[in-house]
């Protein structure tokens, strides 16, 4: 029993990056701007973390210099689709490829050198409360930010005004401006503020959950995050029960390729994501229109719960997502 | 809020929509704005409320000059527009969308809100749920909040474009009290329109622009009379009226035939449908929004398959075949939203001509260019062949909707036919949809104007409440029975007097 709950201590642990990143992304993606560097800004943002850790021995400066770094890449895809109107999608796909290569290169130096690492730090008294203490407070200081930052983001988007005025630039901008809202220095605003999450969640796999660097480091994380939250429908409690449950995918892999040596690698390594589409496509086609008129013909008696699950599991995007704004 | 304009221009390109306007609207009072299509008179009201700035002269509110540079700033100085599609947030429920970027320090919480709502919608007559999402609603009742919301927010002066346009009757009875009552209260509305009868009843003075001048210079006291506001939006020669003809022959065969019909849809569930729809006439579907007129419009041109019952259309069943079986069938269906779902915005009236060529693999241009140059002869559409649908004018895009109609067709189905047009483009349409009916088409159509249906119609079917009343010959009814009728009163009686 006692196994379990360190197991799922290290999948809460393991989804860190996976929820601050996810999180940045529902940020933009609520104001409605898709950031679709996100792979390559996490794995830029990475390398560059744990080079200024390992160069000036401080950790701080180190996740500093990789939000920084996450905030510029969304500040120069905000340059080219905010202010000059070209696509959302392809600039943000060019960035990631860009900063993909850019990390390989510019990061050659450090690869596999031994590097500072976030101390793991239990809280006093909590950590040993039983199950409990096991699961949340036993970590190091980014997994904790990482559990916060989920409540933040939903009290952000739904109980402040600052949230009705995000929700709404995704929905329709038109009647924000309309209200006096300078669309796109919002829109700049929280590119920017979701970007510098994802740069933060990049440099948590770098100096702490997957300590030191290597080419293609986080392994693809960020263009699982960016499907997470679709299939999470932007609503930040969902995305984050989406990352948490690539994470028990991925521990599960790493798992059964203990158990099955023979086995081989590629596939086991693979297969989390493989199954993580499978489930949210899964999840989305049971919420579908189609769905719903079958589950019309149903008898009454099943129709109304029926109905009822799907609507909640229903996600539909921001309106306006990825569309440029123009003044009317 | 005393509001001026002085020698306002605006010029789009070449064309000068508004040329060196000078007028003013005085406070506590209602003001007609009429003009047709294209007069100028949406560039006015966008200038007065900051959506653009003027070329040269200058707004005057409360004998202060303003710079408007954005509607944020317009609203900040207290003026408020409503569009004709409410311009809110369709996601978010009547109270989040009242918060969304509330200028500061209106609202204190929440609570405050919603009672400073309920207590406004109280005072104007609107019934509204604070908790209701905006994309449940009718499009009154959407612009219902937006007026509230303007109000709560500061505004002193209330601009209104079009607002009866894809509401029904009991709204725009109710939107009146509401502007009387804001107008009572020392506010200034702007109530712009091309529907004369409603100026007339609503407003206190009225200005009308022609190509974008005031004609004649500043503003009339209302009452005036209806044919010297015609000649003066029109010129001279635009108001003469459509020529009536005596009906055709009652025993026509059915272009449609409705046996035992049951439909769901959403919450409506129309029951025992047993209709017949003869050729040779033209069908008025009245009734409030969502009544089953578009049910009924949507079962007829196969659009929608019936859960029991047959379709049978010119004697053959068409029950289930899918809207394509319909159409080859001869059924046209032009829908309420031109752009959305009628036509392709991107493509030129040529190319929906191509589109409807079936023979070959390759498209024959001459042809296609030919077919569209002979329609917009025929049409008087102001375009070229290859001019992209979505730069048309609303009225341009009907006429060429109704263009593409074969004519082979004998069913049409018109979902509120002259939605924003102006008068002389919907007469210019229902000449066109009468013609159709004198070469014997069946002609269906729905409108939230009980006046159009009460002048086109040759039969009026009432729709209540999801149950289809029979035919009532035109010449049987009276504008104020259509409208008991619309309103449920009597209608149990005509049903079983039909039985």
């Amino acid at each position: 029993m006692d196994q379990l709950w360190i197991d799922l201590a290290a999948v809460l642990a393991a989804a860190a990056p996976l929820v601050i990143a996810a999180m940045g992304e529902t940020l933009s993606e609520r104001a409605g701007v898709i950031n679709l560097s996100l792979d390559g800004t996490m794995l830029l943002a990475a390398m560059t973390g744990f080079a200024v850790a390992l160069t000036t021995g401080n950790l701080l400066l180190g996740f500093a210099a990789a939000a920084l770094v996450g905030a510029a890449i969304a500040a120069v895809l905000g340059l080219f689709s905010l202010t000059l109107g070209q696509s959302q999608t392809a600039v943000g796909f060019v960035l990631a490829l860009l900063c993909t290569d850019l990390s390989s290169f510019l990061g050659a130096p450090f690869v596999r050198v031994p590097g500072p690492a976030v101390p793991f730090t239990p809280i006093p008294a909590l950590a040993d409360v039983p199950v409990l203490g096991t699961l949340f407070f036993r970590h190091d200081p980014v997994i904790y930010a990482s559990f916060l930052i989920i409540p933040a983001t939903a009290y952000l988007l739904y109980g402040t005004r600052l949230g009705l005025i995000v929700r709404a630039l995704g929905e329709r901008p038109a009647a924000v401006y309309a209200r006096g809202i300078d669309v796109i220095r919002w829109r700049y605003a929280m590119l920017i503020t979701g970007g510098a999450l994802v740069g933060i969640a990049g440099a948590a796999f770098s100096l702490d959950l997957k300590q030191g660097w290597s080419y293609r480091h986080t392994f693809g994380a960020g263009w699982i995050v960016l499907a997470i939250v679709i299939f999470g429908g932007w609503r930040p409690w969902r995305v984050a029960l989406g990352c948490y449950l690539f994470a028990v995918l991925e521990i599960v892999a790493t798992r059964s390729q203990s158990a099955l040596p023979n086995f081989p690698t590629q596939i086991i390594q693979v297969a989390p994501f493989v199954l993580m589409i499978f489930v949210l496509a899964l999840v989305n086609l049971a919420s579908s229109p189609a769905a719903m008129r079958r589950a019309a013909t149903l008898p009454q008696i099943w129709q109304r719960p029926l109905l009822g699950a799907i609507n909640r599991l229903r996600a539909t995007a921001p309106a306006a997502l990825g569309q440029p704004f123009e003044r009317p | 809020m005393h509001i001026a304009v002085e020698h306002l221009t605006k010029r789009f390109g070449s064309v000068c929509a508004n040329d060196r306007l000078t007028v003013s609207f005085a406070a506590g009072q209602i003001h007609g704005v009429l003009g047709e299509n294209g007069a100028g008179k949406s560039t006015l009201m966008k200038l007065l409320s900051g959506y653009i700035q003027p070329d040269e002269g200058r707004i005057v509110f409360n004998d202060m000059p303003r710079r408007l540079r954005g509607p944020g700033d317009a609203l900040a100085a207290g003026v408020g527009m409503v569009q004709q599609e409410p311009l809110d947030i369709p996601a978010f429920t009547v109270l989040e969308n009242l918060l969304c970027a509330a200028p500061p320090g209106i609202f204190r919480s929440r609570r405050a809100a919603q009672t400073a709502l309920l207590e406004l919608a109280g005072r104007l007559g609107f019934p509204v749920d604070p908790a209701a999402r905006l994309d449940q609603l009718t499009i009154g009742q959407r612009q219902q909040v937006e007026i509230m919301r303007l109000l709560l927010c500061g505004a002193q002066v209330l601009i209104l474009d079009e607002p009866t346009t894809g509401i029904t009757a009991a709204q725009a009875r109710a939107l009146f009290a509401a502007l009387r009552q804001i107008a009572a209260e020392g506010r200034t509305v702007l109530f712009v329109s091309h529907k004369l009868e409603e100026v007339a009843e609503l407003c206190h003075t009225v200005t009308v622009l022609r190509n974008g001048q005031v004609v004649p210079p500043g503003q009339l006291p209302m009452p005036q009379p209806q044919e010297y506001l015609l000649v003066l939006m029109f010129g001279e020669s635009g108001a003469a009226p459509p020529i009536y003809r005596p009906l055709p022959a009652i025993d026509a065969p059915p272009v449609w035939e409705l046996r035992n019909i049951t439909v769901r849809s959403g919450a409506l569930h129309l029951v025992e449908l047993n209709h017949r729809f003869p050729a040779g006439r033209i069908i008025g579907l009245a009734g409030l929004d969502g009544s089953g007129q578009q049910v009924l419009l949507r079962l007829l041109a196969g659009q929608q398959a019936p859960d029991r019952g047959q379709v049978l259309v010119n004697g053959r069943d068409l029950t289930g075949a899918g809207a394509l079986a319909f159409r080859q069938a001869g059924v046209e269906y032009l829908p309420a939203d031109r752009l959305h779902d009628g036509m392709i915005g991107a493509l030129s009236l040529a190319d929906h001509f191509a589109l409807l060529q079936r023979d070959g693999l390759l498209v024959d241009r001459r042809r296609a260019e030919e077919l569209a140059r002979q329609a917009i002869a025929d049409y008087q559409i102001k375009a070229t062949p290859v001019t992209p649908i979505a730069s048309l004018s609303g009225g341009n895009q009907q006429r060429a909707m109704l263009a593409l109609i074969p004519p082979t067709a004998c069913g049409i189905l018109a979902e509120q036919p002259t939605r924003g047009l102006d008068v002389a483009s919907a007469r210019a349409i229902w000449s066109r949809l009468q013609a159709r009916r004198d070469d014997g088409c069946c002609i269906i159509f729905s409108s939230p104007d009980l006046d159009e249906i009460m002048e086109y119609s040759d039969e009026v079917i009432v729709c209540f409440a999801g149950r289809i009343g029979p035919p009532i010959p035109r010449a049987l009814l009276s504008a104020s029975r259509l409208a008991e009728l619309i309103g449920g009163v009597g209608f149990d009686a005509l049903v079983n007097v039909a039985r």
